[in-house]
């Protein structure tokens, strides 16, 4: 990867899209018959013709793209920002503003996506007209900027105020009506392109996104890419019209669940600054939520996903004898996603414990699965159980979750679940209240592993800044 | 759920070098092979055959693109917001910020949530990884990382850790201690070696396997205790921007998207490309899957963020709009899938009716780009992250 210095290509790559679509735009808002309306505009003692207002401006995007004012103005100050308008009062300020303040298009000569990039001898022809049109019109960081200019590529510098020297001529014998336009286009593009804080989309440390041409190679890559297109064929594919329904059925179910959609009870903590709905939903609340329990009978992944939801499930598992399927799945998720180092020792625990002829927790899989795990076991790795894992958990998904949602001890639970009270709006609404900071996870493990030392923070104060 | 989302692997010894590995299923002159992912490799990098050229590879590549696109649309019968027509739209949307956490130096480049539901991770340009209590606005752990532009930083599902990486090319682990006096950076763990920068992290269901994708082309499982790769991916012809795991009962596939356009599912036991979208028009910037698992959004340079069905094999949604020029960096859906945030490069961040397809809502406030967008464990806010060096917290 690199950080070009100069990086126009990365930045050229990354711009054209958004450079392409804006221009876009600006045609259409040129469009005699559906663009703006331009009319002339009195600056000073000259006339400048085919100039809008910036209210033009932010009217003809509300009703083209149908978005609010906010977003009008926004999306105009872009332009401004990239020096497709420019403003004719105040040329060093790229702001629009949706009043009556004057604004014209650029030359597409000068577009960005045209002019990259703007060398510096061009720039320094600029300065130097500037400054040899009128002494002490240069300002501030401009001079710098000539200075540095001149210091740099002082080898040419009689070319540059040549160069100068003959354009200014040449305007001289312009129209004084296209003297002007011309002079605002220039200085404009100027503006944009050289401004005294360097803008983001100009940053010269940039971060560049490379297609890697030196470790791609295309014949390895087209290779691979078509043995794996004569694998995306032979998929099976399913209709667009089952997919589909089954968002709209995810996001129905689901929206209660929803804080952002739907507000949770009793409130949500970042709105109120209080944290009940985080306590009522901890792992160790005495008594869950009715919307939690409610959400166990989603699917099986919800109930095996709350820690609340497991251990309900695994009561009713052991009132059935069948606890071990449960623990089963638990120690080979364990080996799945453990430490490489300790897979062997793991599943040779597992073989004992579950597998094993006579095992004291022996899991129920057919015979033909057993075999392959068995024969599997002999050179253990972290896929080994897959199989066996994977056939207690249709198991007890087809079988022992559903007659568990059916069962007293759920039907109970859900009937004793809580619904929260929904908080009542604070008397004085700007109070803020006081918000309480956390025990930190990584206290748990490191309590747990210090053995009596107990360094709880105060878990009540509003600071705990440990930097 | 639907079963189509489990992948059959097989595992066994390999055709080519015999050993037990998982293994890919390829075709080769329309017969079925068992190859392990290394000989996958190997065998496509052994050049080209008699009498084929670089031409005549790409223009058969083409074909079967071509094959694969007309049977994507076979089953095309309907379009998601001819689907959405009954559902009621959705009223008002207000959220507003309601924490700004100031402490970066510069450019936020990624950020993560705690399992706990309030804490986040977040990296920056300055080479800054910092610790938050959001809900507070407290920073509880910093590290400064050996160099800048910390593209990459995750959470470990315990809590007690974070991986972040960047320009450095590696992905490193730092225990959090609670010692005040313990410097953090001693305790690193280097884990992952790309050739490339890191561009995105992530822990699988535990801590300690970490899944990475790079500028160099790959994406990569790392066992974190002894840093060994355990499964490499190749496939994007370009820099991979961002990865996804995918929220499936089995926990096997994820979703990587890259500068070449692409949006690439795979599988992580065998390192094989189960299934490729190319239908953006530019770089890819980051990807996420709805919650049910059975499809992803993608954000990208194009200005569009665009949904793609697992099942049906194909894109079913654009989210665009005609104002909204700059590109998506960043994507995520809220709890229900019903809504999407995405933050733009032009600073403000829209949230689309992903049924409808319509825009929601537009977020001002950020001062820059917004580089990143992650919703809450338990959907009651979303966080953004820009170069104007803060986070926000929405709800």
């Amino acid at each position: 990867m690199t950080i070009n210095t100069l990086s126009q290509d990365g930045v050229q790559r990354q711009q054209m899209p958004c450079l392409t679509k804006m221009e876009r735009m600006i045609i259409s808002m040129q469009d005699p018959d559906m663009g703006i309306k331009l009319r002339n505009q009195r600056l000073l003692i000259t006339v400048i013709p085919h100039a809008m207002t910036g209210l033009d401006i932010v009217e003809w995007l509300i009703k083209k793209c149908s978005i609010s004012d906010e977003e009008a103005l926004h999306v105009g100050q872009l332009f401004v920002k990239y020096g497709y308008i420019y403003p004719l009062k105040e040329p060093r300020n790229l702001i629009l503003k949706a009043d009556d303040s004057s604004y014209r298009f650029q030359t597409p000569y000068y577009w960005m996506s045209t002019r990259w990039p703007a060398s510096e001898l061009d720039y320094a022809i600029y300065l130097a007209k500037k400054n040899i049109r009128k002494q002490g019109e240069l300002i501030e960081y401009e001079k710098e900027c000539y200075n540095a200019l001149h210091k740099r590529i002082n080898h040419t510098w009689d070319f540059v105020v040549m160069q100068a020297r003959e354009q200014l001529r040449a305007s001289k014998q312009r129209r004084k009506g296209d003297r002007i336009v011309l002079e605002c286009q220039e200085q404009a593009y100027w503006l944009v392109n050289r401004p005294p804080v360097s803008p983001e989309h100009y940053k010269l440390t940039t971060l560049t996104k490379n297609t890697i041409a030196i470790t791609y190679c295309a014949v390895k890559y087209n290779q691979i890419f078509f043995l794996s297109c004569l694998f995306f064929l032979a998929r099976n594919r399913v209709k667009s019209s089952i997919c589909l329904e089954s968002y709209v059925k995810y996001c129905e179910q689901y929206q209660p669940h929803d804080p952002i959609m739907q507000g949770c009870l009793p409130s949500n903590p970042w709105i109120t600054d209080d944290i009940m709905f985080w306590n009522m939903n901890s792992e160790t609340v005495a008594l869950p939520t009715k919307l939690r329990v409610e959400r166990w009978s989603f699917s099986f992944m919800e109930l095996l996903n709350d820690q609340m939801g497991r251990k309900e499930f695994l009561t009713y598992l052991e009132k059935e004898f069948s606890a071990e399927n449960l623990c089963f799945w638990q120690a080979c998720e364990d080996v799945r996603h453990g430490e490489t180092a300790k897979i062997p020792e793991k599943v040779d625990e597992v073989y004992k414990q579950f597998l094993a002829p006579g095992a004291s927790r022996w899991v129920n899989i057919d015979s033909k699965t057993m075999e392959k795990t068995l024969e599997g076991l002999k050179r253990p790795h972290r896929f080994v159980l897959d199989d066996a894992q994977m056939h207690i958990y249709f198991l007890m998904k087809k079988d022992s979750y559903p007659r568990y949602l059916k069962s007293e001890l759920y039907k109970n639970l859900l009937a004793r679940a809580i619904v929260p009270q929904e908080t009542k709006k604070s008397v004085f609404p700007f109070m803020r209240r006081q918000r309480h900071s956390s025990p930190s996870p990584a206290l748990a493990t490191q309590t747990a592993e210090d053995d009596g030392k107990a360094k709880y923070s105060n878990s009540n104060s509003g600071t705990a800044s440990r930097l | 759920m639907c079963d189509q989302t489990f992948l059959a692997i097989t595992f066994g010894p390999c055709d080519n070098c015999s050993q037990n590995k998982p293994l890919m299923n390829i075709y080769l002159k329309n017969e079925p092979i068992n190859y392990c992912s290394l000989c996958v490799e190997l065998m496509a990098c052994q050049g080209l055959a008699k009498g084929e050229t670089i031409h005549t590879l790409k223009a058969e590549s083409e074909t079967l693109k071509t094959k694969l696109e007309e049977e994507r649309a076979k089953l095309h019968d309907v379009e998601l917001h001819q689907v959405a027509e009954k559902i009621e739209a959705l009223g008002q949307f207000v959220m507003k910020t309601r924490r700004t956490l100031k402490g970066h130096g510069n450019k936020v480049l990624c950020v993560d949530w705690c399992r706990d539901k309030r804490r986040i991770v977040s990296s920056s340009q300055d080479g800054k990884v910092i610790v938050w209590d959001a809900y507070t606005t407290n920073k509880e752990h910093a590290v400064t990382m050996p160099c800048t532009w910390v593209m990459a930083c995750a959470y470990a599902p315990s809590g007690c850790a974070v991986a972040c990486g960047g320009l450095d090319n590696k992905c490193s682990v730092y225990p959090l201690s609670l010692d005040k006096n313990e410097n953090l950076a001693a305790k690193k763990k280097s884990v992952a070696m790309h050739t490339n920068y890191l561009s995105s992290c992530s822990f699988t269901n535990s801590d300690m396997q970490i899944l990475t994708s790079s500028g160099d082309g790959t994406c990569a499982l790392w066992d974190v205790e002894s840093g060994q790769l355990l499964q490499s991916f190749h496939g994007h012809s370009a820099d991979v921007l961002s990865l996804n795991l995918a929220p499936s009962e089995t926990g096997n596939t994820f979703v990587s998207g890259g500068c070449d356009k692409k949006a690439n599912v795979w599988d992580m036991r065998s390192g094989q490309n189960v299934q490729s979208f190319e239908t953006h028009e530019s770089d890819i910037n980051s990807v996420k899957y709805y919650p049910s698992g059975d499809a992803f959004a993608t954000g990208s340079d194009d200005a569009t963020c665009r949904l793609y069905d697992l099942r049906a094999d194909r894109e079913v949604a654009i989210y665009s709009k005609e104002s909204i020029i700059f590109g998506a960096s960043s994507v995520d859906f809220s709890l229900s899938g019903r809504l999407l945030f995405a933050g733009y490069n032009d600073y403000t961040i829209n949230v689309w009716d992903v049924l409808k397809g319509t825009r929601v809502a537009i977020l001002f406030g950020h001062e820059n780009r917004v580089s990143t967008v992650r919703v809450s464990p338990d959907g009651t806010a979303f966080c953004s992250g820009s170069w104007d060096n803060t986070l926000r917290i929405w709800a």
